[in-house]
């Protein structure tokens, strides 16, 4: 195999962190601002993670600091990866688990009720839900009836790729035949009466999560002093 | 009390704290998670503007003089609600607790109103308590955290049976509103504390006491907004969205604003600045100011207007509390239909409420 320069395997590490989303807030920790460095030294790779508040949920911080694991061990060139969460409460248990390949309840015992499978599928159906309002507000606002449109009939955009992807991360249909609108429990195609209530739900999910994403920016940046605490326009 | 063109606006801030955070009040051995808390509160701060930050010092242990400066002098609120809140785990004697909060209030009646609290946890010793602070400090609400540490244990739920046990006893005892910490900064290491289908069981089944559901959930506003459209006893305690929005993220501010209008509507919304976290008279003054923006993104959200506003800010609560509000302050056609009026209201400790 032929040696990776290692400018380029930094960047692949990065690139492979682009995947690593945070849980509830559903954007990759690349541009929250939660990579805190990445060096790489031949195979060796060392990636710190930081979070907005010390006391951020370490449901959501171990499972962010375990994807970071996983996507940068798998990368090309990568023989040997150490993901270090900082500045956070649960930082020691967290770091070491994940290290260990622990899973959640072996890192926290009896202070932890189960493994976080079922938390993370919550969330990718809110981020369904959210998505699913990004996909269809401006469809509304340009008079198209949405409801029995198929994944096929909605133009492209990333905003439906990203949908799609999520509805397909939780075993929802994200085939083009399959409806727009759709029970995010059951996958389910909408029934018409539940259409106007879905749909703000649908909207009232994405407010929820973009403004979770606002106040986490605010108090990221007052902690570290850089990235985006600027007022919006 | 403020006024703004002609129309007097009573303000009753429903959520204030008086704690002490400082240093030697740190428990040895637990000085990280009490260095951290208040540092976390602190970096709150940041999201209001700039000339209203404290240094961390000043922000660790405030003195009566400064909130009653702060809170009824500059800020010109006209009835003050203290939320205690214990954390003995970190804090020696507390971070804020009713008795701290009490002497405050007893210093200044008619101004200062305190709430207490309880902690399932506690069991028989704890009801016995609760019994003694509702005598001694005429308690008509208290502040519950349910993802607060104690020993092994990472919180608990209101609608355990243990938890079931304390509401019926403070009703007996005459309580009347029962704020649930719902938001940020406390953690559960599972979902479960976060969540807020608890409440949505304990309202049901405790139809005659008012569940205020501080920090709307955030971040969970969504689970929030759709409990509290089905429970007629549910309210949204808007300290952190006030505070935490409206001048850092004012697009946001003004859509989680309007989910909230949307579900749960102005008859069940209250304003509380969450001070020391956030001074009030800043948050009051830019809400007076505050109108709904337009544009198609706001387009679904019912408009607030000077009755809406009134509500929010005082009399909601008041009616919550039993606070008299002087008829100058008082909406002019009170028999005018509010927006979702479909809610029971359950009346305040008051007889006149």
């Amino acid at each position: 195999m032929t040696a990776i320069a290692i400018p380029d395997l930094r960047e692949s590490v990065l690139r492979a962190l682009d995947t690593v989303r945070d849980p509830e807030l559903d954007e990759p920790v690349t541009t929250l601002g939660f990579v805190a460095s990445c060096s790489a030294t031949e195979g060796s790779v060392e990636v710190h993670l930081r979070l907005p508040t010390y006391f951020c949920a370490p449901n959501f911080a171990f499972l962010m600091v375990a994807d970071a694991f996983d996507a940068v061990r798998a990368v090309a060139g990568v023989d040997h990866a150490v993901i270090v969460l900082d500045d956070h409460f649960a930082a020691d248990a967290i770091n070491a688990g994940v290290a260990a390949r622990a899973g959640f309840v072996g890192t926290f015992g009896s202070e932890a009720s189960g493994e976080l499978d079922a938390l993370r599928a919550d969330f990718v159906r809110k981020a369904v839900l959210a998505g699913t309002d990004r996909v269809c507000r401006p469809l509304i606002t340009r008079g198209v009836d949405v409801f029995g449109l198929t994944l096929g009939d909605v133009p492209p955009s990333s905003e439906l790729d990203t949908l799609r992807a999520r509805r397909a991360e939780v075993g929802l249909p994200a085939h083009d035949a399959a409806p727009l609108l759709i029970d995010v429990a059951t996958g389910e195609r909408l029934a018409e009466q539940d259409l106007s209530l879905h749909l703000a739900r649908a909207r009232l999910s994405r407010v929820g999560v973009e403004a979770n994403v606002g106040i986490c920016r605010g108090m990221l940046a007052h902690r570290y002093g850089s990235g985006d605490n600027t007022e919006e326009t | 009390m403020y006024e703004k063109d002609g129309e007097k606006y009573f303000v009753v801030d429903s959520h204030l704290h008086f704690w002490d955070a400082s240093p030697s009040n740190w428990i040895p051995g637990q000085e990280q998670f009490a260095k951290g808390w208040i540092e976390c509160f602190h970096a709150y701060m940041s999201l209001a503007p700039k000339e209203t930050h404290w240094d961390i010092e000043h922000f660790q242990c405030y003195s009566e003089q400064d909130l009653m400066a702060d809170v009824f002098d500059t800020g010109r609120v006209d009835v003050g609600i203290l939320q205690s809140t214990y954390l003995r785990q970190w804090y020696t004697d507390g971070f804020n607790t009713v008795e701290r909060n009490g002497a405050l209030a007893e210093k200044h009646p008619g101004k200062l109103i305190v709430n207490g609290r309880f902690d399932p946890r506690d069991g028989d010793a704890g009801l016995d308590q609760l019994a003694a602070d509702v005598d001694r400090w005429k308690l008509k609400g208290v502040k519950l955290y349910t993802a607060e540490w104690r020993g092994d244990s990472r919180g608990w739920k209101l609608s355990d049976p243990a938890a079931y046990r304390y509401l019926e006893r403070a009703q007996e005892l005459g309580i009347k509103n029962i704020h649930v910490h719902k938001g940020p900064t406390i953690w559960p290491l599972d979902k479960d504390a976060f969540d807020v289908a608890d409440v949505d069981h304990a309202a049901t089944d405790f139809p005659g006491l008012n569940f205020v559901i501080e920090h709307v959930g955030l971040p969970r506003i969504e689970d929030f907004c759709f409990m509290a459209t089905q429970e007629p006893n549910v309210y949204a305690g808007l300290s952190v969205v006030i505070g935490g929005l409206m001048h850092a993220r004012p697009r946001f501010f003004a859509k989680v604003m309007g989910e909230l209008l949307f579900w749960v509507g102005e008859d069940k919304m209250t304003f509380g600045s969450d001070y020391g976290i956030w001074e009030p008279k800043w948050q009051i003054e830019g809400f007076l100011d505050w109108e709904m923006p337009d544009g198609d993104e706001f387009a679904d959200y019912p408009r607030l207007g000077t009755d809406g506003k009134k509500k929010i800010l005082g009399l909601n609560a008041a009616k919550l509390y039993g606070i008299d509000v002087p008829a100058e302050c008082q909406i002019a056609d009170a028999s005018a239909p509010a927006a979702r009026d479909d809610a029971t209201l359950v009346t305040g400790a008051s007889p006149s409420a």
